[in-house]
């Protein structure tokens, strides 16, 4: 433990987690609770200074994986990974590891000061060093003034900094966050979120961050993990998890609004491949097939965002019916049914108005558009 | 006009349904109280006399050594007491607080003794702790001839015997107290101190204890209570011997009043007694609701 700290604390703050090696395998891991098996075979590994967000549903087992990383947890079978080292049976406090929790966790009879320094004192650092720590972590959350209260005296959001300061002392190479944010209001959330990805920025630091909030895993994460039933549905960067969603769980749970489905079939003419819905018939030649020259029923996927409407719909638009308008602030969400019946939502500016009972002319451009197996969990074609 | 006056009858009618209970407050608690201190004032003796002598009875109280070794057995039993009683309780909680497997039958072991009156406690201890047929009598049988545990029959010891039950008696409580404010602590607080490499002992001390004040706080109120109170553990243990050894305040009241018939110096026991606990409780009150106010104040 101290050879540990003495060398850890010879390093300056900011740059000391390019130096170390910090990344983390996990390897087959399973974890079950008596006979309920809650993570299966689970493999990850995570790169050096790469911000993982873990995104699922609630009780999918985010926080299961996150503690096994941590130690908290033990794990049945499979190994974990940190720098290099197997550390599967290490206590938490050697694994090189620093945690933030969504309750905060913070020592409550214990001044901000103390909370950050507790730990490092405990741990036998020279009082000058942690000084010096303390000082700096609260420079860059902007907490020093602070210091001397107790965190009953501070609001949520200042809460959650001192618990950000407090792992940041401890000057880990890899920080683990456990929906941090999801105790504060929208607003709080918004300004934090840009925080944490600074402080990413400046430490470069590998972090592993929990969310069941898929903005703040598009907007935080180098790549997103999105975990549902024990398994992770796809690992891959934000921006292809949007556009290219490997099953329709993926698809409705990244996006907001959530993105539309409307079932039919992909048939092949002498035009090349369309998707009929009822009569209308839209074409799609072009669209990346997994398995080339398949026909059958399916899903068509398009987010609210990516349908074309009116001037910009061009040669083939088809005239939707609108039913309800949302205005969203910048946009409005505009529902429409196609003439076959099925519903779904497109996003326009809110310049003119749009009124229930008008047609819009509408088309959706086949770059944009996923195509799933049927089902609640179809697979994208 | 109209607002008011469907206030006015729902306050009347929460008058009318307090004003039993108003009613014992006002004749028992505080009519008893200044009737017990103005009798403490008389020279009242077998019946009560409205003989006003002052502090006469005061001055004689003061004189009386069974009232002073009372009162010096009440304050060495209640430092102990309370000390021994919250400390073994917090410990046994801490024990149970480990995920141990048979958390419910050893949470009811302990819990057991306190479900007895301490009239029960004290003729059990007593027998356990007679020289002749309990611990020192098995100590001999088991071969050590010179084992002695005679404190039960010793004067500068007794007391000692009766904090012994009575923490027996009490632990239990304070546990279920202190166990109930364990589990009350938030788990990512220990998830925390474990990523902060703190050892378990020195996050109970300097983490745990400090946030269950009001764990100790209920348990101490509790414990002080049955301290003022003590008198028929000593009556069914020692009965105030050897000699005057276990006299406790309580029992010199209930004996003057009962059996030596002498009203006017029993309430004025009974007068000091109360003017010491409000003496302590007074300022503690005070200091709690300055507490509060500054608490509500942020
Ligand atoms: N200590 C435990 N004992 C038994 N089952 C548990 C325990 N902890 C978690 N589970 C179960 O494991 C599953 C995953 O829990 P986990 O806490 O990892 O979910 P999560 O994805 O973090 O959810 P949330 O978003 O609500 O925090 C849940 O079904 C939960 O019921
Ligand atoms: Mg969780």
């Amino acid at each position: 433990m101290s050879a540990a700290m003495t060398q850890a604390s010879s390093q300056a703050m900011s740059h000391a987690a390019t130096d170390k090696r910090c990344d983390v395998s996990v390897k087959d891991v399973e974890i079950s609770f008596g006979r309920h098996v809650v993570l299966e075979k689970l493999s990850l590994d995570i790169a050096q200074s790469e911000f993982i967000v873990l995104l699922g549903p609630s009780g999918c087992g985010k926080s299961t994986l996150l503690n096994a990383i941590s130690g908290l947890l033990d794990v049945n079978a499979g190994q974990i990974w940190i720098g290099g080292r197997n550390v599967t049976w290490e206590e938490p406090k050697d694994r090189g590891i620093a945690m933030v929790f969504q309750s905060y966790a913070l020592y409550p009879r214990m001044s901000v000061r103390e909370n950050m320094s507790f730990g490092l004192r405990v741990a036998g650092m020279p009082a000058n060093e942690i000084q010096k720590r303390v000082a700096d972590a609260a420079t860059m959350l902007k907490i020093t003034e602070l210091l001397d209260r107790k965190p009953s005296q501070l609001s949520g959001g200042q809460r959650q900094r001192v618990a950000i300061g407090r792992a940041l002392v401890r000057d880990a190479g890899v920080y683990l966050f456990d929906e941090p944010l999801s105790n504060l209001d929208a607003q709080l959330r918004a300004e934090l979120r840009v925080e944490i990805k600074r402080l990413h920025q400046r430490l470069r630091a590998t972090m592993i961050y929990v969310t069941h909030d898929q903005i703040e895993a598009l907007t935080l994460a180098d790549r997103i993990a999105v975990m549902k039933d024990r398994v992770i549905q796809q690992l891959d960067t934000p921006q292809k998890i949007y556009r290219e969603p490997v099953n329709r769980f993926v698809a409705s749970f990244v996006g907001s609004p959530a993105m539309n489905f409307m079932p039919g079939r992909v048939e092949r003419g002498a035009t090349g491949a369309t998707f009929s819905l009822g009569d209308l018939s839209i074409p799609i030649q072009g669209y990346p097939f997994k398995s080339p020259g398949l026909t059958g029923a399916a899903v068509l996927g398009i987010r609210p965002e990516h349908v074309l409407s009116g001037a910009e719909a061009g040669p083939n638009a088809f005239n939707a019916q609108v039913e309800m308008a949302e205005p969203m602030g910048a946009d409005t969400l505009v529902w429409c049914r196609t003439p076959s019946g099925a519903s779904f939502s497109v996003r326009v500016d809110s310049g003119p108005s749009i009124a229930p009972g008008d047609t819009l002319p509408v088309s959706f451009p086949v770059g944009t558009l996923s195509l799933f197996e049927e089902g609640p969990d179809g697979r994208r074609l | 006009m109209l607002a008011i006056r469907p206030r006015l009858a729902s306050r009347l009618a929460a008058w009318v349904a307090l004003s039993p209970a108003l009613a014992v407050l006002v004749v028992v608690y505080i009519g008893c109280t200044t009737w017990t201190i103005w009798i403490s004032m008389t020279a009242s003796r077998m019946l009560p006399s409205s003989n006003f002598v002052g502090l006469r009875q005061y001055e004689a109280l003061f004189a009386n050594e069974r009232w002073t070794v009372s009162v010096s057995n009440l304050v060495i039993f209640g430092t102990m007491f309370m000390i021994a009683s919250l400390a073994l309780g917090f410990l046994l909680a801490v024990a149970i607080d480990q995920r141990v497997r048979a958390e419910n039958l050893l949470r009811s072991i302990f819990l057991y003794p306190f479900s007895m009156s301490f009239v029960v406690t004290g003729l059990v201890w007593q027998w356990v702790l007679n020289p002749t047929f309990g611990i020192e009598r098995i100590g001999k049988n088991l071969g050590f001839a010179d084992f002695k545990f005679d404190w039960i029959v010793r004067q500068d010891m007794v007391i000692y015997c009766l904090v012994f039950a009575a923490v027996w008696h009490a632990a239990g409580l304070v546990m279920a107290i202190m166990l109930a404010g364990l589990r009350g602590i938030d788990e990512d607080i220990w998830k925390a101190a474990r990523v902060d490499g703190l050892p378990t002992w020195r996050v109970y001390v300097s983490i745990v204890v400090p946030m269950m004040g009001a764990s100790f706080a209920t348990a101490s109120v509790l414990m002080a209570t049955s301290v003022v109170r003590l008198y028929d553990l000593s009556v069914a243990m020692t009965n105030g011997g050897p000699g005057i050894a276990s006299e406790v305040p309580a029992k010199f009241v209930m004996d003057h009043l009962f059996e030596r018939q002498n009203i006017g110096l029993a309430t004025a026991a009974a007068t000091s007694m109360l003017i010491t606990v409000a003496a302590v409780v007074g300022p503690f009150l005070y200091w709690q609701s300055r507490r509060r106010a500054a608490a509500g104040a942020h």
